[in-house]
């Protein structure tokens, strides 16, 4: 038997019986266990490139409720190169003002005001069953036109061994269990990861529990499109903290942080539920609730994110608070840089070591997102009575002070990070700007009719900036094509801005992920071929 | 910048007097708000960093 932990929102993979549960242990070059954003993503992207991937989820759809409920740019950008960005951006609500209260006040309002010359906003709003939804959608399709990619519901992964070459898991289903080895495994299998307690892996950091009720709200009501965040909200029992969020559907997320010592069967009875709600929206509001839910988080991460052929992505790797909305957006960036460095090693192309640059550069990033969520939740929920003074004082501060609406902080929205120092970097000859230097994700800018990032694709890319044309290179069995641009394809200055500053021309070398690998004013094939070798580790 | 603690401020006594002005009829709370409101104020006046830092090591000396 396999439990059901959650209803669903969506069925997309019902269990069926395959023959390899009647056939001795299949191997997989590539399993991933847990099949919500993170794994279906990683299924996607492998999928894509032709690498075999089998998908092990224990339910057969996706669970109910908004959860991650915020998008940040980069997931859609990446989203974009995996085939669904669009489905997203369509279903997806685009905020840009947000409302910061203390008690009954409002301190200030703030306008993301995104940077114009991107195909994607800053942020949308989508609950997490209709991203995770597209994703699988857009696996159906890819599997129509041939990309390897299997899903399998209602398995359970209930062992694992580790014999080195290959992984052998124990696989719980309906009909009774069987065994399926993988060369690679992917763990997308959530906060408290089966794979990871398995192993015996630690999960370490600080230790800040907290308690979220959450409450999916349907209303007509006319509410502006707008982040609602209260300090210290006013209306009745409704804890440290309150957030308002608009989603598609009619539906409002509402957040109350109510600290850690609660009675969780308690503040889940619906009716102390209602209670709050109608604190929150006045009396009289005319709502139904949707979903309602209570959860914990602690924020910490695992030493190491590639133990020998098991990978750790997502969650299962990397926790953090809620502000900021650094968690699955920070999951789809383990996705981006995980599936180009297996496919080349599954291929034989790259060493190794390249799947050690995986751990590094996203355990580079998820200290940032810790940092990030860590000052979050400090200000939010100050630890001891002076940092409440202080709190406390910037925000009476802001209201007139324009100064003080900066130290503000309830929740620094996700970006995504820029890997500084890391292995596969190559030479920075342009220095600037430094917006995309060497370990950046390319800013996207307007390009001909469309944007920069549509032409990337998947592969390596050579971005020329107002040079001669140049040849498609090839090193170590890898192709770099070329992209040549020059000012009088570009309606803006946006291209010019984010890429050449003052210099004349450039030249960039560009990873499947999109992020830079080196930058030159002007560089000859060598230099290109060494920066090639240097970011698949091969030097 | 280095932080200046040379003698900087024009008629001392009047200051400290304002300062503790600024204080009287207030509750310990009050105070402490007021303190910290005045922090940030000053601290964003300042503005360079190192000098912040420099201020910071310096009051935390017993």
């Amino acid at each position: 038997m396999v439990a059901q932990r959650y209803d669903l929102a969506f069925e997309l993979y019902p269990y069926k019986r395959v023959e390899a549960q009647d056939m001795p242990a299949q191997r997989h070059p590539v399993v991933i266990v847990g099949g919500g954003p993170i794994g279906m993503a990683m299924a996607l992207d492998l999928g894509r490139k032709g690498t075999p991937v089998l998908v092990l989820d224990d339910h057969e759809g996706v669970g109910q409720g908004s959860r991650a409920i915020c998008f940040a740019k980069r997931t859609l950008e990446i989203a974009d190169r995996l085939g669904c960005g669009a489905a997203l951006l369509e279903k997806g609500v685009v905020w840009n003002v947000g409302k910061v209260f203390h008690g009954p006040d409002k301190v200030f309002e703030f306008n993301l005001l995104p940077e114009n010359g991107h195909r994607n906003p800053a942020f949308i709003n989508l609950q997490q069953p209709y991203f995770e939804r597209f994703l699988v959608e857009q696996i159906r399709i890819e599997q129509t036109r041939g990309a390897p990619i299997e899903i399998r519901g209602k398995n359970q992964v209930t062992g694992l061994t580790d014999h080195g070459e290959y992984t052998a898991l124990t696989v719980q289903t309906p009909d009774g269990a069987y065994e399926v080895q993988a060369d690679w495994l992917i763990a997308c299998d959530g906060a408290r990861s089966p794979i990871r307690e398995m192993m015996g892996l630690g999960f370490e950091g600080r230790v800040f529990e907290d308690n979220f009720l959450i409450a999916d709200v349907k209303m007509t009501a006319e509410f502006p499109t707008e982040r609602w965040f209260w300090f210290e909200p006013p209306f009745k029992d409704a804890g440290q903290s309150a957030l308002l969020h608009k989603q598609p559907d009619d539906i409002w997320r509402i957040d109350f942080q109510l600290g850690w010592d609660i009675d969780r069967a308690a503040e889940l009875d619906p009716a102390k539920i209602r209670a709050r709600v109608d604190a929150m929206l006045g009396e009289g509001a005319q709502y139904e609730l949707e979903w309602t839910s209570i959860y914990t988080f602690q924020c910490r991460r695992m030493e190491r994110f590639r133990h020998g052929r098991v990978f750790f992505a997502g969650d299962s790797a990397h926790q953090v608070s809620p502000f900021g909305a650094r968690g699955a957006n920070s999951g789809i960036q383990d996705v981006d840089n995980l599936g180009w460095k297996l496919d080349l090693v599954i291929r034989g192309l790259a060493p190794q070591a390249l799947l050690d640059s995986y751990s590094n550069e996203r355990v580079y990033g998820a200290e940032e997102n810790i940092l990030n969520s860590t000052r979050a939740t400090d200000f939010i929920t100050p630890k001891s009575e002076i940092s409440k003074v202080f709190r406390n004082a910037v925000l009476d501060l802001a209201r007139d002070h324009p100064f003080a609406r900066p130290l503000v902080n309830s929740g620094r929205l996700s970006v995504p990070c820029i890997y500084d120092g890391s292995s596969l970097n190559g030479e920075d000859f342009l220095q600037s700007p430094a917006r995309s230097r060497p370990g950046a994700p390319c800013p996207d800018a307007p390009l001909g009719d469309g944007f920069l990032l549509d032409q990337l694709g998947g592969g390596f890319t050579i971005l020329c900036f107002n040079t001669p044309p140049i040849e498609p290179i090839e090193e170590a069995g890898i192709r770099a094509n070329p992209l040549a641009v020059s000012q009088a394809d570009c309606k803006t200055e946006a291209l010019r801005n984010r890429y050449l500053g003052d210099a004349p021309s450039a030249i960039y070398l560009i990873r499947p992920d999109q992020h830079v690998a080196a930058r030159w004013a002007k560089c000859d094939e060598a230099s290109l071929r060494q920066a090639m070798r240097r970011a698949i580790a091969k030097e | 910048m280095p932080l200046n603690t040379d003698i900087n401020i024009d008629n001392p006594d009047g200051f400290y007097d304002e300062l503790l002005s600024a204080h009287e009829g207030l509750s310990k709370e009050q105070s402490d708000a007021l303190n910290a409101r005045l922090i940030l104020l000053l601290s964003n006046h300042i503005g360079d960093r190192a000098v912040l830092s420099k201020a910071l090591l310096a009051a935390a000396k017993p």
